[in-house]
């Protein structure tokens, strides 16, 4: 028995390490996904006054306090029982279809990218952002910067700290637009639309087109089956800010779909001794373990499973690549953990088209920013689609709106058992006795980890330098046995 | 940026404690300068952008990095031993970013202690369902694994409490363009100010630089919450009866927050020479309070709730009674 | 031996001060406890002097000042009186019992009263038993 430790996982958000166990022979027995670190949100927002959570909850992730500002302000209406005017609803809207912008181009770019363009497998010192420059030019990775830039100016303009943002009130926002600033933000929303596609087409040229990398996304160790959730309007269209949760099965059947406020009749909470992060499961189904298939209680929330729940996109040049990528598999849900690439992309053209028609809404330079304050309710659920997952926040508050009891359920936190699933699966089946440890494999195992995250983390600048990767290979025992070292050149 | 190609580049890592990852943004939001950074420095060190393992760090050659920037605060063994391991392996070692500095938003935990964050997590959260009572275990041998977690600490501390800090760079995160300044000093090879200074930040406070009007007559009947007014935009929210830590809060961010209408929650720390921000602005608001007698006072004082949560909501760790009785 | 606690009271000069300096030599017997600080008026009395008194150690911090109306700079006492409000609503917060901090208004001539007000003080802070602060401030890491 050996066993591998990978630690720190690298290129995400956040902390995390994966252990292997290898049998006398090589093979891979069992692997762990760990998640080490905790700072409890959930017990110090108690005390606080309700209205300054939206902007306590940003800081519980830097690279989308945009999403936790907004399901922490939806919660806030429902506390004191408010309806966002239409203004005040839309401006909230259209800052966050920026925030989408901003994230997804980034994720694409700096994690995707070097393990598509350059290559899964490819020299460590390569399989960067500069290595991406050397296969599709410097002036693109100029525009994804400017891009990137835009949106943030985006987020700033509306919510004044362009990353822990301060917009949300109960019941509206804080800032409104001029019309010099909407002008402003409709050209570069054109500008994100125009980049959007673009992206879209690169990735078709560059990895599509690829047969390697087809048959990675399909025949490689990357097909995990679970259920799927995200948030669908009225149309069962993708919705990130509003809507109703609907969660379908492996083959596509609806298992439920629900007011965000019933969360807790349908989603329960599992607790390991092994991570700090807790497992949400499907709470009609019971805690079944870290198994996968139709008769599993898990259930996955990624910008695929937002596309697999609904019916269609809601902006016309989105919807045609929805319908493209689900003929190109024949069939739905799909469940290739790389075509989470091409979703985020998909989610990346709605999101531009939304912000521009946002931009262009006779509302949107409006004067009434909030509703009139009533009589608080106490309690109240604010769910939103974050880049990485439905995102929900539940307060309560005595009479005098002081924070009793926070519960939430984080984007990444529902694809926890998933991620464990696919962290084993990879290491399963790319780890074979007798063949070399070598750190393109471990690569090709973290990639298992990366299809996951949204964060936009390393963003759109990967830097060259120094990758080594240093494994050391344990006996039961503990002691090591083999390092196995991956220089760079 | 200066032309560094004669110069041996200067080795960068950036390494995130207890922390959100606002700062690795922060980094990243300098934008198109990100290249000029990159021609000047190589980056040793970065987890969220490059795949350098814990065991590489601790392998490197003692002050083998000229700058770390450290970021997030100190909640747990892990976030411990990188604070040791980059102390040692760093020329010049900069708290980044509030969390690091004063403790930050998850200094917050300080008003509670590792027992209750636990039982409310693990316990009581509405959709949790434990009914072993299961609790995270720092270590164990499971199905032929040794599995390991950090330790939770029962408080969180800054960076400098645990070792000595060369400079410390404020903000929630820190203004990028106060990054750039220091960048551009540091690779210009302009002489350092004193080792213990805070860098990246103005001496004066918000107010010195915040557009809003203000008057000589900062004297309130009412304290208000921040969402209990129609904010006319234009005036000094103490004016208007909002708290806003602006005048014990240090300036350098642009007053983004007051830019977006929102009142100052004193993320930038203290001016030079305060020691606790916090009781500072107890004594400004106190004495904005118009009225001399002990029930008025008393029931304006009501209107105001959580003040220790709001006066320390950046740095209860690094005030002076560091965290709650229990 | 029984605990003996520690008090901080910071005096006023033109009052409280003058108060508590007639108790001496007219031999009044009051209670050992109280190191006492001469500030020129309780308005010069910030939360920092406070905050720092309990991090130090003491276990109960006193506040005297004139009378309201009888300030020698008018209105000092009365700012003090404010921060006072204030910063028990904190401690209290906090988790330090909010007798541990008091404010009286003692004026140059209350002699006795200053007398009587220490030993009554010093027995409430005997009865509440010593102070946290001063552990709960230490930086411990690792294996609590």
């Amino acid at each position: 028995m050996k066993q591998i430790t990978i630690d720190p996982i690298t290129r995400l958000e956040g902390h995390g390490k994966i252990e292997i166990l290898l049998d006398d022979n090589g093979r891979v027995e069992n692997a762990f996904f760990q998640v080490p670190e905790l700072r409890g949100f959930e017990k110090f927002c108690e005390g606080r006054p309700v209205e300054e959570l939206p902007q306590i909850v940003t800081k519980i992730c830097g690279v989308c306090p945009g999403c936790h500002h907004m399901a922490s302000g939806k919660a806030l209406d429902a506390v004191y029982g408010l309806t966002p005017p239409p203004t005040a609803r839309k401006l909230r809207e259209l800052f966050y279809m920026a925030h989408f912008v901003h994230s997804h181009i980034a994720h694409f770019y700096a994690l995707a990218a070097p393990d598509f363009i350059v290559g899964p497998t490819a020299p460590p010192m390569e399989r960067n952002l500069i290595g991406v420059i050397g296969k599709v030019g410097k002036e693109i990775v100029a525009e994804v910067i400017k891009q990137r830039r835009f949106a943030q100016e985006i987020q700033a303009l509306l919510g004044g700290h362009q990353t822990h943002v301060v917009m949300n009130i109960p019941g509206g926002v804080r800032k409104g637009l001029t019309e010099q600033e909407r002008d402003d933000i409709e050209k570069k929303a054109r500008g994100f639309v125009d980049f959007a596609k673009f992206s879209l087409q690169l990735f078709e040229n560059v990895v599509l087109g690829n047969k390697d990398y087809l048959d990675l996304i399909t025949n490689g160790p990357y097909r995990l089956s679970l259920h799927s959730m995200g948030l669908v309007d009225e149309h069962n269209y993708v919705n990130f800010y509003d809507g109703k949760v609907r969660v379908v099965d492996t083959v596509g059947n609806e298992i439920c779909k629900y007011e965000p406020k019933d969360y807790l009749d349908f989603i329960e909470e599992h607790v390991e001794s092994w991570s700090y992060l807790k497992f949400p499961y499907l709470k009609q189904i019971g805690w079944k373990g870290l198994v996968e298939g139709q008769q599993s209680s898990l259930y996955m929330a990624t910008p695929l499973s937002r596309l697999n729940v609904a019916d269609g996109m809601a902006t016309p040049l989105a919807n045609v690549e929805y319908i493209k990528m689900f003929d190109t598999f024949g069939t739905k849900p799909v469940h290739f953990t790389m075509a989470m690439h091409w979703a985020r992309l998909i989610e990346l053209l709605y999101a531009a088209e939304h912000c521009l028609e946002l931009a262009r809404d006779p509302d949107i330079t409006g004067t009434e920013l909030r509703a009139p304050l009533g009589k608080i309710v106490g309690e109240g659920v604010g769910t939103v689609e974050a880049q990485r997952g439905t995102l929900t926040h539940h307060y309560f508050t005595d009479e005098k709106g002081i924070t009793k009891k926070v519960n939430l359920i984080v984007g990444t936190t529902n694809n926890n058992g998933a991620i464990c699933l696919s962290i084993k699966m990879a290491a399963m089946q790319l780890i074979q006795p007798g063949v070399e440890i070598d750190e393109g494999k471990l690569n090709l195992i973290e990639m298992a980890f990366r299809a996951y995250d949204p964060c936009f983390s390393c963003a759109t600048h990967h830097l060259p330098g120094k990758m080594p990767m240093e494994v050391k290979v344990r006996d039961a025992s503990g002691k090591i046995i083999q390092t196995i070292i991956r220089k760079d050149q | 940026m200066s032309d560094s190609k004669e110069k041996a580049k200067l080795k960068l890592a950036v390494y995130w404690g207890a922390a959100c990852g606002g700062c690795c943004v922060s980094v990243l939001d300098i934008h198109e300068k990100l290249f000029a950074v990159v021609e000047a420095a190589d980056l040793v060190f970065w987890p969220i952008a490059l795949d350098v393992k814990y065991q590489d760090v601790e392998g490197m050659p003692d002050k083998f990095i000229d700058i770390t920037l450290f970021n997030g605060a100190i909640r747990n063994s892990e976030n411990e031993h990188l604070a040791r391991v980059l102390r040692q392996k760093s020329k010049i070692l900069i708290a980044y970013g509030t969390c690091a500095h004063l403790g930050g938003i998850p200094g917050l935990a300080n008003f509670f202690n590792k027992d209750l964050i636990f039982e409310r997590l693990y316990d009581e959260c509405e959709s949790t369902v434990n009914p072993d009572k299961v609790r995270p275990m720092t270590e164990q041998h499971l199905e032929g694994l040794h599995l390991r977690l950090p330790e939770f600490y029962k408080d969180v501390y800054t960076l400098n409490d645990i070792v000595p800090v060369d400079y410390f760079m404020p903000g929630c995160p820190p203004q990028s363009e106060r990054l750039v300044e220091v960048l551009e000093a540091v690779f210009s090879g302009a002489e350092l100010p004193p080792t213990g200074s805070v860098i990246g930040a103005n001496e004066k406070s918000q107010c010195e630089e915040c557009e809003r009007k203000k008057s000589d007559n900062k004297k309130i009947k009412q304290i208000f919450r921040s969402y209990e007014i129609e904010d006319d935009h234009e005036t000094c929210f103490l004016e208007q009866g909002v708290i806003c830590l602006g005048p014990a809060t240090r300036s350098g961010c642009g007053t983004r927050c007051i830019k977006g209408n929102a009142p100052c929650r004193g993320c930038y720390g203290p001016p030079a020479d305060v020691i606790d921000p916090g009781a500072k602005m107890m004594s400004a608001i106190a004495t904005m309070i118009d009225s001399d007698d002990p029930d008025e006072i008393a029931r304006i004082i009501e209107g105001f709730p959580d003040p220790a949560g709001t006066f320390y909501r950046f740095s209860l760790p690094a005030s002076i009674l560091r965290r709650t009785i229990l | 031996m029984s605990y003996q606690p520690t008090i901080l009271a910071f005096l006023c000069n033109w009052c409280a001060y003058t108060g508590a300096d007639l108790a001496g030599p007219s031999r009044m017997k009051y209670a050992a406890n109280v190191r006492i600080v001469r500030v020129m008026c309780s308005g010069r009395i910030e939360p920092t002097f406070v905050l720092e008194a309990f991090r130090e150690g003491a276990d109960g911090v006193l506040i005297c000042g004139c009378h309201p109306g009888d300030c020698h700079y008018q209105s000092g006492n009365y700012k003090c009186l404010r921060r006072y409000h204030l910063l028990k609503k904190y401690i209290a917060q906090m988790g330090i019992e909010e007798e541990r901090l008091s404010l009286e208004w003692i004026s140059a001539s209350e002699g006795r009263q200053f007398a009587t007000l220490v030993d009554k003080y010093t027995e409430s802070i005997r009865a509440l038993g010593p102070g946290k602060v001063f552990e709960n401030a230490k930086i411990k890491v690792a294996h609590e």
